[in-house]
């Protein structure tokens, strides 16, 4: 991989890559706020599925299906502050400290030092996703409930893609932020917009305008929690109609591609904001 | 070794260094002295490919904008302080430090063992004393045994036992023949610490010198604090006065102002006059 750093190209080496995002994992998984983010993930996801567990269904799914459906809303709320906020945290705060100027007087390019912040925190949020959903399937197999296995790993799955899109977005906000505090004061703003006022919002627009279907679709696969929200659905129950006319659109149009459209929005997600955030370290001049 | 020219640097519509040159030859100790905001520690910072910059910076032959891996991989870099690592422990730090120049265990170890800090590798950083951390932070950049070495006012945050261990070991390090470039704002220490001082100010070199002469050079005055007997304390105080010095009076002896290259020329007057100095202290 080349990085251009004003006009200037510098070859990248994987292992610094590693080196970095070994020391950046580390740091993360020994801080004490991680840690209450992943205990509070944890209590809650146990608690959740201990409580959906015994009801007799949740849109119809049985095992662990049941598990990972009472679980897409806690991951809705819960994960995308997480990456918002440990991404918004990551350049700035390392700029603000010194660390990252500590870091950047070795003998490592831009593109780095970036890509292995984003990969210790990638692997961070990993054990965070998997602590959740590990707890949660260990207490719905303890309860002697099998089936449905599928949906929920692929839900567990992509609940950490959402969080490594929003790690993403959070360190683009942390690429523009000069402080850290404003970084986070932002990145807790986009998640305010994306998890509620998102789907308030375009539901809203959609009474007050008439919105068309196509329209109302569109608009919510703009918003990566949404299209997370839709990839689940469709892990789930095979189809969107839960959402109404917007959902059967969906399905009417899209077909049997409709999971694979819908994972890549989310696909999208995790890759165009996290480069934009590494062009702009790149092209930064002064770190 | 170090050959920059016409280096300038804004934040906005601020010049913070504004047309700087300078040339460090292979094995020199140069010290860039000023005040805060004189602009150091952005030299230094531009040297490192840290910040943006006009002009030309070249280390070892390399130009620092196009070959920045290469250009740091010649350097060591102290930092002021290690604060940002408070969670890491010393050994954690200076491997991770060590691998990201690709040094292995073994020169880790030695270089604990030199600076004193084997005993302390299990800490934390935030565990550490000023002193330590300034050691841990000269010990970080001597792992890859560098040829430059680039200390950003090392001794700043230290009391004065540390401060005094610090300057001995970077003697020592003057004495191996690297190159050093050394922030300072203490004109006492870079006499100590270098055999040329660049003086900087808003941005701009004001006199480049040998340390001895950089008081002079810049009409730098001391206080003299000479302690007499106190009965002789008004004397001592015409008598200099009358010598053409600005002198007066305080309650253990007599204040004085001198050049401060001339620091001894008030007590020999003194001295000329019958009046014994009992001790003296140098206020700046």
């Amino acid at each position: 991989m080349t990085a251009i750093t004003g006009n200037v190209v510098e070859r990248a080496e994987a292992s610094a890559i590693m080196k970095i995002a070994r020391k950046e994992l580390k740091g993360t998984v020994s801080s004490r706020w991680f840690w209450m983010w992943v205990v509070a993930f944890v209590g809650l996801a146990a608690v959740l599925v201990m409580v959906a567990l015994p009801s007799s269904s949740i849109d119809g799914q049985a095992g662990f299906g049941r598990t990972a459906a009472s679980l897409v809303t806690l991951v809705q709320i819960i994960i995308p502050l997480m990456g918002l906020a440990l991404g918004a945290m990551s350049i700035a705060g390392q700029r603000e400290s010194g660390a990252l100027r500590f870091l950047m007087s070795h003998p490592v390019s831009r593109t780095e030092a970036f890509w292995g912040i984003y990969v210790g925190h990638v692997a961070a949020l990993g054990i965070a996703a998997g602590a959740g959903f590990g707890v949660a399937g260990l207490v719905t197999a303890l309860r002697g409930v099998s089936g449905g296995a599928a949906p929920f790993v692929w839900i567990a799955l992509t609940s950490w893609f959402l969080a490594v899109a929003m790690l993403g977005l959070g360190m683009l906000i942390s690429t523009y932020a000069a402080k850290s505090a404003s970084a986070l004061g932002i990145a807790v703003f986009v998640w305010l917009v994306l998890v509620f006022l998102g789907d308030l919002g375009l539901m809203g627009t959609a009474a007050a305008t008439n919105m068309p279907v196509s329209a109302l679709f569109v608009s919510a696969l703009l918003n990566p929690v949404e299209a997370f929200r839709l990839t689940a659905m469709t892990a789930l129950s095979g189809s969107l109609d839960a959402l109404g006319p917007a959902g059967i659109y969906a399905a009417d149009t899209l077909g049997d591609s409709l999971g694979v459209a819908l994972f890549g929005v989310l696909a999208l997600w995790l890759v165009v904001p996290v480069v934009f955030a590494w062009r702009r370290f790149n092209g930064k001049a002064d770190l | 070794m170090i050959n920059v020219k016409n280096l300038t640097k804004r934040y906005g519509t601020s010049v913070v260094v504004d047309d700087f040159a300078m040339e460090v030859a292979s094995g020199d100790s140069v010290a860039l002295w000023g005040p805060n905001g004189a602009g150091k520690t952005t030299v230094i910072r531009c040297l490192l490919g840290l910040v943006s910059y006009d002009g030309e910076i070249a280390v070892d032959g390399l130009d620092a904008r196009t070959h920045g891996k290469a250009v740091r991989s010649l350097i060591g870099y102290v930092p002021q302080e290690l604060s940002f690592y408070d969670d890491m422990r010393v050994v954690d730090l200076l491997d991770y430090s060590a691998s990201l120049r690709g040094i292995g265990q073994k020169r880790v170890d030695e270089v604990a063992e030199q600076l004193g800090l084997d005993e302390h590798q299990n800490k934390l950083v935030r565990e550490l004393s000023g002193g330590l951390k300034q050691r841990l932070g000269l010990a970080t950049a001597l792992v890859p045994d560098p040829p430059v070495l680039l200390l950003d006012e090392p001794t700043s945050n230290l009391d004065a036992t540390a401060r005094d261990a610090a300057i001995r070991v970077l003697e020592g390090l003057r004495h191996e023949g690297r190159t050093l470039l050394v922030t300072s704002h203490h004109i006492e220490e870079v006499g100590m610490l270098v055999d040329r001082v660049i003086a900087m100010e808003a941005g701009k070199t004001v006199t480049e010198c040998a340390p001895y002469d950089l008081a002079e050079e810049l009409g730098l005055r001391a206080w003299l604090h000479l302690i007499t007997d106190i009965g002789q304390a008004e004397k001592a105080t015409l008598v200099l006065t009358g010598a053409g010095f600005n002198a007066r009076q305080n309650s253990k002896g007599v204040l004085v102002e001198v050049s401060a290259q001339q620091k001894g020329k008030a007590v020999a007057v003194l001295q000329g006059a019958g009046i014994d100095v009992e001790d003296l202290e140098v206020w700046r």
